[in-house]
């Protein structure tokens, strides 16, 4: 899977769940999750669960920090931190 | 319970109008809150209808009742708790009675205090007074809102009722969502008194006496909550002296509760408040007590262990219902016909069916333990502003936050940096713990996360009204700001959500439908001014809620019920139930037909939580609430507009 693709798996998957819209506007890669109210606490862990279902990314306890996980783009560099070479 | 309802055409009855039947429709539509009797009263200014559940005096009382002059009339829901000792008072003063009913007492209460009367009922009231003389109708509500009175005004007319439904036969035109109500409602789960779910329909606030009398509406307020201001107002006695008042104050508030000519039951959680009440009354007869409560499916919600606990120890005659997922989709639609109002939990639901046990086994009056919370200190909310004014103190402090995760051991917090969540969540208004609603703010965030499926039709209509702070702002009274931040929640928490909720949806309205009337020691309003002068420690001792009731508990109940942490009664939400809610025909009410129809929610946001819900994983908090909202804003709908 290349980047554009995990950034458009991503993309939908925070627009239909958190957001409830397909409109591509609702929200732009560095928008934080946090600050823009997108997810809660149980948000957050249905994200963890679904790293782990789309994209084999198990996140440790230490990862679990809004750096790694507040926004489309640093999910995707987290991803891709994770991810093999 | 008892229902009224009545009419006053500002320039009489005309000739073609048939009062009788005007009222007699009026009183149909709440036939449920009094099935024993119905009375009219009507001459050319007003007319009068009321349903009777009788309770006390059974043979006589029957209203609407005059004075033998024709002078007064009066139309009344509910009970006046010392119409013992009023009775005696005015018959000293040389009234002469012809019943033993407490309406009596209101009509001569009324001749000799004139509007200061209210102030001298003790109970749970809703009023329609007719001065013929004055040609002044009064209506009254009592001090904190248990019964319920609505009315609707427009040049020709003012009507009033125990529910909306009676007011829909003779209303002009068909009742209207009013946008700001609605977002209200899904901010801190009820609309602002006076303000109704419907554009048009108000309320008597609490506590409030409106005279209405040559088309003119006035509004007097003959009671409200009062907080000590400075530190000389609050009862500074020792703890046990005040333990020892509490629990004086609670048994006399029991007993004068107790006063009825049908025999009294009692809902019993299993929690401390109901417990203590059982144990109370308990004390007061030889006879076998009569409880009743709920039960889950799920354990997690679930608290029969501890009910069994205290039904053993006191030795009460006891029933149970278990409430299964499928019966909550089963009853939500006529359980919304009743709280005549949006719900965001399925928590009223249960409350129906545990008075329909009550009803079926024959009794019509029940104690309960409602009010204790709010005015005692029990609600996790005001722990939890508690925390929030000390992290306030030093907002940088991540240890401060971190109380926070030990006050809801429960919450699934990321691990790795929980502080920086817990502000996320938590941390609103940190910046501002003066604010009168700082209490507040978290639990209106997670609840306004619903207001993203508003259409945006309901979005424009919002913006050009008043925002929920500034309608909250308006339930303060000046001297709030000198109010410690402990007693500024428990105001908010009495004004609106007990008040426009938890006594309403949840409680007169749930009772009221199985004609079963409830009645609550912990909201004796001597109790509420005893309590509100307690100082904050003593109320919330550390983290200890509800402290000096757990004191005074001791006394009664075995430590495993008096030192029990508080459980807030839970029901399952929507999403648990989500297989039972679409396969019993809700989800019709959700179809984008539907939606577009009533032109409330976005039909494709919600359409994609809908999605969500049929998933394998549960809906969240906020997701939940967001559900239960909109399709019981939508059953409302097309039951009345």
């Amino acid at each position: 899977m290349n980047l554009d693709e995990v950034r458009q798996k991503l993309r939908h998957f925070i627009l239909e769940n958190y957001l409830f819209t397909d409109d591509q506007a609702a929200l732009n890669d560095d928008d934080s999750f946090l600050e823009g109210g997108v997810l809660d606490s149980m948000g957050i862990l249905e994200l963890i669960d679904y790293l782990d279902e789309g994209f084999g990314i198990k996140v440790e306890g230490d990862e679990l920090v809004p750096d790694n996980l507040d926004s489309i783009n640093s999910l995707i560099k987290f991803i891709s931190s994770k991810s093999p070479a | 319970m008892c229902g009224i309802a009545g009419i006053l055409p500002y320039k009489g009855f005309g000739e073609s109008e048939n009062p009788i039947f005007l009222l007699h429709t009026m009183a149909e539509a709440i036939k449920h809150r009094g099935p024993d009797a119905e009375g009219f009263y009507h001459d050319q200014h007003i007319g009068f209808a009321h349903r009777r559940l009788s309770i006390i005096d059974l043979a006589g009382g029957a209203q609407p009742m005059q004075t033998p002059d024709g002078d007064l009339c009066v139309t009344f829901n509910g009970e006046i708790f010392n119409f013992i000792e009023l009775r005696a008072q005015l018959i000293a003063k040389g009234y002469e009675f012809v019943s033993q009913s407490d309406t009596e007492v209101i009509l001569h209460l009324y001749r000799e205090y004139g509007l200061g009367f209210p102030s001298h009922l003790n109970g749970q009231f809703a009023i329609g007074l007719w001065d013929k003389r004055e040609k002044t109708l009064m209506l009254v509500r009592d001090r904190v809102g248990i019964c319920p009175l609505y009315y609707f005004s427009n040049s020709e007319k003012f009507v009033f009722a125990s529910e909306i439904k009676a007011l829909v036969p003779v209303l002009p035109e068909k009742l209207e969502i009013d946008p700001q109500s609605l977002d209200a409602i899904f901010t801190g789960w009820t609309c602002v008194a006076p303000a109704t779910i419907f554009k048009n329909i108000f309320q008597v606030n609490p506590g409030t006496l409106l005279i209405i009398k040559d088309h003119g509406i006035t509004e007097k307020t003959y009671w409200n909550l009062e907080f000590p201001t400075q530190q000389d107002q609050y009862d500074l006695r020792s703890e046990s002296v005040l333990v020892e008042e509490l629990r004086e104050r609670l048994l006399a508030a029991t007993k004068l509760r107790l006063r009825s000519d049908v025999p009294v039951g009692a809902y019993l959680s299993g929690g401390l408040d109901s417990s203590v009440l059982v144990a109370l009354m308990h004390t007061q007869t030889d006879a076998r007590l009569r409880t009743f409560s709920l039960g889950f499916v799920d354990s997690a919600l679930d608290e029969t262990s501890f009910q069994n606990q205290v039904v053993n120890f006191l030795g009460t005659d006891h029933s149970r219902t278990e409430v299964s997922y499928a019966q909550l989709a089963q009853n939500l639609v006529n359980t919304v016909w009743h709280t005549e109002s949006p719900i965001l939990r399925t928590a009223p639901v249960p409350m129906g069916m545990l008075s329909n046990l009550a009803h079926q086994q024959g009794y019509r009056v029940v104690l309960t333990g409602e009010g204790a919370d709010e005015v005692l200190g029990g609600y996790d909310i005001f722990k939890e502003a508690k925390v929030r004014q000390f992290w306030a103190k030093n907002p940088d402090s991540k240890w401060r936050a971190l109380l926070l995760s030990r006050l809801y051991p429960y919450m699934d917090l990321p691990k790795g940096d929980a502080a920086v969540y817990l502000k996320r969540f938590f941390g609103v208004g940190l910046d501002n713990p003066g604010l009168l609603w700082h209490s507040h703010l978290p639990r209106w965030q997670t609840t306004n996360k619903a207001k993203m499926f508003f259409s945006e039709n309901l979005n424009e209509q919002l913006r050009s009204r008043a925002n929920y702070e500034a309608q909250i702002t308006s339930v303060f009274p000046e001297q709030a700001n000198d109010w410690h931040s402990f007693h500024k929640a428990q105001y908010l928490e009495i004004k609106t959500l007990m008040s426009g909720y938890l006594l309403s949806s949840q409680g007169d309205r749930m009772l009221a439908k199985n004609s079963v009337e409830g009645r609550f020691p912990f909201l004796d309003h001597t109790l509420i001014e005893f309590a509100n002068r307690l100082p904050p420690k003593i109320k919330m001792k550390a983290m200890q809620e509800k402290n000096i009731l757990r004191k005074m508990a001791q006394r009664y109940l075995p430590p495993e019920i008096s030192q029990r942490h508080k459980q807030p009664y839970r029901s399952p939400n929507v999403s648990a139930s989500q297989g039972s809610l679409f396969g019993s025909g809700l989800a019709e009410y959700l179809s984008e037909e539907q939606l577009n129809h009533a032109g409330l929610f976005d039909s494709k946001k919600v359409s994609l939580l809908i999605k969500k819900a049929r998933g394998d994983k549960p809906l969240n908090t906020a997701e939940s609430q967001a559900l239960t909202g909109i399709l019981t804003t939508q059953i409302l709908h097309q039951q009345f507009c």
